[in-house]
């Protein structure tokens, strides 16, 4: 396959409109502006909608409304400008619409800074906006990753109607690789076939309307539970996660992302020097790869969950392995980006101790 | 070619005009020239000219930076003279953003350019998604011309796919450079091949953009 030298953000929109994005709704960030400011390059010319709204407020609402009609839509935003569409994820997720929003992470909080980071974790996995809801969400570590998983997340989006968020963050998105797209089968069409779409009823069948306002309790539960089941068929199918060098690892380090890659460069080097140590890179973090942990896990005492933030993702690791394995901690933090001598040297002082 | 005081960089971003900046800064300054490296990129924060201040200190090469490269304020701010530059350096070498939108930057320095003499490289890679045909590479090259007033003097075929580039890809670009070059009416001034994988017929270069994990700060 023909592969291009791309940006991840350029990656990521490319991908996108080969997986049946038919609009985009932006405002620009770093370090994401490139998806928009490629966006408004080929949009128009794939007969597609590029708008650049006038705040990420408006820009996710335009997805809520684009999403009712069955369109395939985005957004994206970096830290936070996502921290201002929280609002109106919570209400597409309530109104159970698909659609992918991307997170191209920056330090925080509040304007933080423009290098890259980690610290949305929580917010992606846990709390994107107010209510009973979860997001899917992907954890690209490559930019062939970028474009691979957005294509995952429409369709995963679709299949179970949800928000889907892609987790990336500044290095992802500015970093060039080679990457090559595959020919995506986009069957769904113009999302006509979508019976739940408001998209013209022509006196033919009953309205739908997309709303996430109910205001009797019982209603607004049985809805949610509804939504909870199809959240346990999420979990039960579509985890993902790649192990390296796992198999006869008695140190295990947890990492995603681009920190993941650097985790990868300090197992070699770990190795080198006769250290049995893997690497478990989540690829989905919601739903969290609970049990590809627990059995990566199998042979290792000891696990060092390295991310860019002051330690998010270790608690999703403690609550898989059960608190049964010594989950210790490593980061660097604000945009710093941890170096692999440095995890190299923790992963040292941990075997270490082990052997005293 | 390049006889002129200033040696200014050009093309479409991640075409790896900041690498053959670097490189060129470097075999200037080897060859006993007094230089300066202008890191004239407001657009992108990330890889860039003023990552390589140390090494630049080590070479004795002087480094122009925005006034706030590399930190968290994204203020596009430049602040030097380029005039009083071109007089005290007997080579400037400026790096410039990518694209149309990072050569805004340049126009301002046209006439000064013009005044002193310039060489205007225009770098070309077959393998970036916006410019992998000769004619996208020329409809770029024109954009760029506009907005800096200024002429490409010559082209230099970078054409690469980062780390994993072989000798092949580099090889089965030269005929796109070559018709870029044609039909830009300018010189192809030389093919760059990393020096790792050598490619007959090319200029071997050393390659300083990398990301992290390649960067290898451990000690064996």
């Amino acid at each position: 396959m023909e592969r291009k030298l791309m940006k991840g953000n350029e990656a990521l929109a490319e991908a996108a409109i080969r997986a049946g994005c038919k609009c985009f709704f932006g405002y620009p960030i770093t370090p994401q502006t490139e998806i928009s400011a490629y966006m408004s390059k080929r949009m128009p010319k794939v007969g597609g909608v590029f708008l650049q709204a006038e705040s990420e407020v408006s820009a996710i609402n335009m997805v809520y409304g684009c999403a009712s009609s069955g369109i395939r839509c985005m957004t994206s935003s970096s830290s936070p400008g996502v921290s201002l569409k929280s609002e109106g994820v919570s209400y597409i997720a309530g109104a159970d619409l698909p659609c992918v929003i991307i997170n191209v992470m920056r330090g925080g909080p509040g304007l933080g800074g423009i290098q890259p980071s980690q610290a949305d974790y929580w917010q992606a996995t846990k709390a994107l906006g107010h209510g009973d809801f979860q997001l899917l969400v992907y954890a690209p570590s490559s930019v062939q990753e970028m474009a691979d998983t957005v294509t995952k997340a429409f369709d995963l989006a679709d299949k179970y109607r949800m928000p889907a968020l892609i987790l990336a963050d500044g290095l992802l998105g500015q970093m060039m690789e080679p990457v090559a797209f595959e020919d995506v089968d986009i069957s769904f069409g113009d999302g006509s076939d979508k019976e739940w779409a408001a998209r013209g009823h022509n006196n033919e069948r009953k309205h739908n309307i997309s709303n996430s306002l109910y205001l009797k309790p019982d209603e607004l539960e049985d809805r949610i539970v509804e939504r909870f089941k199809r959240y346990d068929v999420i979990k039960a199918n579509h985890t993902e996660a790649e192990c390296y060098k796992t198999d006869d690892a008695e140190l295990i380090i947890t990492a995603y992302g681009s920190v993941a890659r650097i985790a990868k460069a300090a197992v070699d080097a770990a190795r080198a020097k006769g250290i049995k140590v893997g690497l478990f890179r989540p690829i989905t973090l919601w739903p969290f790869p609970e049990k590809e942990l627990k059995a990566a896990c199998a042979n290792a005492e000891n696990v060092l969950c390295v991310e860019m933030s002051m330690g998010q993702m270790i608690e999703d690791v403690k609550l898989a392995l059960e608190c049964k394995k010594n989950v210790e901690f490593f980061g660097r933090t604000g945009g710093i980006v941890p170096k692999p001598s440095e995890i190299l040297a923790k992963i040292v002082e941990m075997t270490q101790k082990g052997a005293e | 070619m390049l006889n002129n005081p200033a040696t200014i960089i050009t093309g479409h971003y991640g075409s790896g005009k900041t690498n053959i900046a670097v490189n060129l800064a470097l075999e200037f300054a080897d060859a006993g020239e007094k230089v300066c490296i202008i890191d004239l990129d407001i657009v992108n924060p990330y890889f860039r000219t003023a990552d390589f201040d140390k090494l630049f200190k080590d070479k004795g090469i002087y480094l122009v930076a925005p006034q706030y490269a590399n930190t968290n304020l994204d203020i596009p701010s430049l602040g030097f003279d380029l005039a009083a530059l071109l007089r005290q350096y007997d080579r400037v070498v400026i790096d410039v953003g990518g694209d149309d939108a990072g050569a805004i930057a340049l126009g301002q320095y046209s006439t000064v350019l013009k005044n002193f003499g310039y060489d205007m490289i225009y770098v070309v890679n077959s393998f970036r998604y916006l410019t992998s045909t000769p004619e996208e590479a020329i409809e770029l090259l024109r954009d760029i011309e506009l907005v800096s007033s200024l002429k490409a003097t010559a082209v230099v075929n970078s054409s690469n796919l980062g780390v994993s580039t072989t000798a092949e890809d580099v090889l089965g670009s030269v005929e796109y450079a070559k018709a870029a070059a044609d039909a830009a009416g300018l010189p192809l001034l030389f093919t760059a091949a990393k020096r790792d994988i050598s490619v007959p017929g090319t200029k071997a270069v050393d390659v300083f953009v990398r990301p992290f994990w390649e960067e290898n700060d451990i000690e064996e």
